[in-house]
């Protein structure tokens, strides 16, 4: 039995080999489907996660590995009290995504950045951004909105 | 070995797309009707009062038969008015092109309705009700954009009616604005949702003769509109084929020969079957054909991961006899001879091009070449399919919907009306998805398997399967005469063909590619070397790799006559014309002209440029757009370039949502300068060698450029944005790389000649 703590929820799941990534636990498991395959090998980073509040492939992360700590998806980034995150809410304001599919995957990647910078540069935001793949190449957009949401961030005094 | 099953790329479905995305689409007309709630609710499955509106912009023989056999037209879009609600029904496949709500915007202009009223849903796939739901050709605005006025137009005049009727006075004394009708003597005013059930019960107007708005009176069109699903993208609601879950669900994948036409003689399914989470592994012949069935092994599962696991300890002896044989590096050496030849079929001659050689002034000869690649759109390929009592449900991203639906009913040897097929988001197209094997694996497996699946590709599977866009060679030779005018081009495309003899898809050139209808005297030959593995349409099929090329060359021709390359550019244009006046998918110069000198403006073109860096400009005509895109490039000694600004300027007629069209501008530019840097996918023995984005470099976002959108707005009809802004951009960046460098790439990706970015 494998215990997971996942946006603050104790889950209890049976049946999970010792291999399996926590992404497809996640997936397949709990179904919390905003976190994306894309790769399997970490390359693309559409399956982002927070492991203690710090960015990880979830493809290439054991489910396992994972039950001692905090796991944090996009769903539950925002966490209880606020329907979006100021970066979720820059997202849809700068009307960001093309497909869509990696959006999920570089916002979390972008809350972290901001959580450990609150006011990034262009270049801290493309060093911290650049495992993360946009087939559409939204890159530009995604980085006028980090900006847009750090602002907010500092402006609001919170997240 | 049996000759005929030697080739795979003999996809009818994609030639006739290949060739139908270069044309204006058939005019279609439109009908709309007032649809009764039994039929509506059939169609729809959404109960509700209020005013029901059902607008046809079907092809012109589904109209027809419709007509004569049910005494109205079926149509393909709604528009439903309702308590607190204005539904509107996109019917397209939604690819990451912006469709979802670019569509609906339409109806929803000329209904004068408050867009924060407005509700999208994704329409069924009918096509008895639709006609043709497809992502494909940027052809989804330009095919829907005057049915979908006209559905709102009558939907808002029927609004109107009612109104004046309530209030005793004329229509035309009223105005509408925001989902509210207002007559302005009496002051009076009423919401659409208070007026919806009295419209209901009106006689509709004439569609045809229904007035539509001006540009000028446009409060929605060309403004910014975030897309309809951005709030479930951004919290990662389920959304796209991957998300899709259905009770007592398993999980499989699907092995197929790395050589296309592999077939299997035998596996270690015994071993596989005992593997933890394993529910079963099979065979599974197929029908052979590449957008169908082929051959493999299926793997069905507890997990995704169970079924990935189990997959990595397959052991198959492929029996290849009748498999792929094809080889890149065999390929580059037979072109390169045929390159240094004379010449090959002759696809058009006009004037006289020897002659013009002999009189030039200056001559120019080079040749170009680029590799293969892969769509490598980020969801990988993915099918959840329900079988049960001969009738089969599926959930697919996919851009053909309705052909998916008809390869399943093939393969699994049922009625067409057996299929149901239910379209969501899809993670990325870029014509992969034009084709539909993966759902015919879904089917077939979950038919076996007799509970509902969900087939899962991972991504090697996705490189080692695709439809490529084709590699090409071309021996280009030019003149200039003594006045420094273009007055020769001579073309030598060495493509790729099957064994009947058909060219790949985007691998057939013709006089309409440029400057084929704007050079007096032109030559273009054509040879096509064999082909085995399958190919398909890559965003913008053939312009993508024309437009390198051909601008390229240009480029050179500019230089060779010593002359500034925006002027020498707007001199082979020539004079204000249209290559078939009113056709929207021909080449109109003075369109051309246009872009080409606001691009040259707003790059600054001319400016002081430091050392190592320069200006590069290139213009290309496709999917009914006119594109000039300047580049910024900086070259450093050991050719690491810098891309710092892409300058884009198109023509495709009015904007329809200003924040999408800029968006796909960006993309297009950013695609563009991935692949042309550093994408290619080579084949040895049939097989594709690379497998993932480790060896599949897309561009990440430090390097990518500055990209600014201008638009230059022509009373044109509008068309679509998908595609035709990428193919000018890979030789606005070589003729910068030039320009900066006098380094002049003739390889994509450029990589192969020791450019890095």
């Amino acid at each position: 039995m494998l215990t997971l703590n996942v946006n603050g929820n104790e889950h209890l799941i049976d049946g999970v080999e010792p291999s399996t990534p926590l992404l497809w636990v996640l997936r397949d498991n709990l179904n919390l489907v905003g976190v994306k395959y894309g790769c399997g090998v970490g390359q693309c980073g559409a399956c982002t996660v927070w492991i203690d509040g710090q960015p990880v492939r979830s493809c290439s992360f054991s489910a396992v590995a994972a039950a001692e700590h905090a796991v944090t998806t996009i769903e539950g980034l925002a966490g209880p009290d606020k329907p979006l995150h100021p970066l979720q809410q820059a997202w849809i304001d700068l009307d960001v995504p093309q497909c869509g599919y990696c959006q999920a995957g570089q916002i979390m990647s972008a809350a972290a950045l901001l959580k450990a910078n609150p006011d990034p540069t262009d270049a801290e935001i493309d060093q911290a951004m650049a495992g993360n793949l946009c087939r559409c190449g939204t890159y530009l957009r995604i980085r006028k909105a980090i900006h847009a949401a750090a602002k907010a961030q500092r402006d609001g005094g919170n997240v | 070995m049996a000759e005929s099953n030697r080739s795979f790329t003999n996809d009818s479905f994609l030639a006739q797309y290949a060739a139908e995305s270069d044309r204006a689409p058939q005019s279609m007309p439109f009908t709309v009707a007032k649809i009764g709630r039994r039929r509506f609710l059939q169609m729809t499955g959404v109960a509700g009062g209020g005013l029901l509106l059902a607008v046809g912009t079907g092809w012109p023989g589904k109209a027809a038969a419709t007509a004569k056999s049910a005494g109205t037209f079926t149509p393909n879009a709604y528009v439903k008015i309702a308590a607190g609600e204005i539904v509107i029904y996109a019917p397209n496949p939604e690819i990451g092109q912006g469709v979802k709500t670019s569509l609906p915007m339409i109806v929803a202009e000329e209904l004068d309705a408050a867009w924060d009223d407005v509700r999208v849903e994704q329409a069924r796939i009918d096509k008895d009700a639709y006609g043709g739901q497809v992502a494909g050709g940027s052809r989804s605005v330009p095919q829907n954009w005057d049915g979908l006025r006209r559905a709102g137009a009558v939907a808002r005049a029927m609004l109107v009616s009612a109104a004046a009727a309530r209030w005793g006075v004329k229509d035309s004394e009223c105005q509408t604005r925001d989902s509210v009708v207002t007559h302005a003597p009496s002051g009076r005013s009423v919401g659409y949702f208070d007026i919806a059930n009295d419209a209901a019960r009106l006689r509709m107007p004439d569609a045809a003769k229904v007035p539509l708005k001006s540009r000028a009176d446009y409060r929605l069109l060309g403004t910014r509109i975030p897309g309809v699903d951005n709030r479930a993208i951004v919290t990662g609601a389920p959304l796209f084929g991957i998300d899709q879950v259905l009770p007592n669900m398993r999980y499989a994948v699907y092995q197929k020969c790395p050589a296309t036409g592999g077939r299997v003689a035998s596996a270690n399914l015994e071993e596989i079957r005992k593997l933890p989470g394993v529910v079963d592994a099979f065979v599974l012949d197929g029908n052979g054909e590449v957008n169908g069935l082929m051959p493999g092994v299926a793997i069905v599962a507890n997990g995704t991961w169970s079924a990935i696991s189990a997959k990595q300890q397959l052991k198959i002896r492929w029996d290849e006899s009748a498999a792929a044989k094809d080889s890149w590096n065999a390929a580059v050496a037979q072109a390169d001879k045929l390159a240094k030849g004379n010449g090959g079929n002759v696809v058009s001659n006009k004037g006289d091009v020897d002659a013009q050689f002999r009189a030039a002034a200056a001559t120019v000869e080079s040749t170009y070449r680029y590799a293969f690649v892969s769509h490598a759109q980020l969801e990988p390929q993915n099918c959840t399919a329900s079988y049960r009592d001969g009738a089969i449900e599926l959930w697919s991203p996919t851009q053909t919907p309705q052909q998916g639906a008809e390869i399943v009913a093939s393969v699994l040897s049922i009625p067409r009306d057996k299929v149901t097929v239910h379209q969501t988001r899809c993670g990325g197209g870029f014509g992969r998805r034009l084709t539909n094997d993966y759902m015919a694996e879904a089917a077939a497996i979950a038919k076996r398997i007799g509970v509902p699946v969900k087939l899962q590709w991972t991504r090697e599977d996705d490189m080692a399967h695709d439809f490529y866009r084709a590699g090409g060679f071309h021996a280009v030779k030019g003149a200039v005469d003594s006045a420094g005018k273009l007055s020769a081009w001579q073309h030598h495309f060495i493509s790729f063909a099957n064994d009947k003899g058909e060219a790949v898809v985007g691998g057939q050139m013709s006089e309409k590619i440029f400057p084929g209808e704007l050079v007096a005297n032109y030559k273009l030959m054509q040879t096509n070397l064999p082909w085995e593995t399958q190919c398909g349409a890559w965003r913008a099929p053939g312009s993508n790799v024309f437009g390198f090329v051909v601008q390229g060359f240009l480029d050179e021709m500019a230089v060779a006559a010593n002359r500034d390359r925006v002027e020498f550019l707007l001199e082979v244009l020539g004079e204000p014309r249209w290559m078939a006046t009113g056709d929207s998918w021909r080449l109109n110069t003075g369109r051309a002209a246009a872009v080409v000198k606001l691009a040259a403006e707003k790059s600054g073109w001319g400016k002081t440029m430091p050392p190592g860096r320069g200006l590069g400009i290139a213009f290309y005509f496709s999917h009914a757009g006119h594109f000039a895109e300047v580049a910024e490039v900086s070259v450093a000694p050991d050719k690491k370039i810098t891309v710092h600004r892409v300058t884009v300027v198109g023509d495709v007629g009015p904007i329809v949502n200003r924040s999408m069209a800029e968006n796909q501008c960006e993309g297009a530019v950013i695609d563009g300068l991935s692949t042309m840097m550093g994408l290619k996918v080579t084949f040895e023995d049939g097989r594709a060698q690379q497998q993932n984005f480790r060896d599949y470099p897309i561009l990440r976002m430090p390097n990518v450029p500055e990209v600014d959108v201008h638009f230059i707005e022509s009373d044109n009809m509008p068309t679509g944005l998908g595609e035709p802004a990428l193919p000018p951009l890979a030789a606005a960046v070589c003729n910068a790389i030039h320009a900066a460098s006098g380094l002049r790439p003739r390889t994509m990706p450029i990589s192969e000649e020791g450019f890095s970015i």
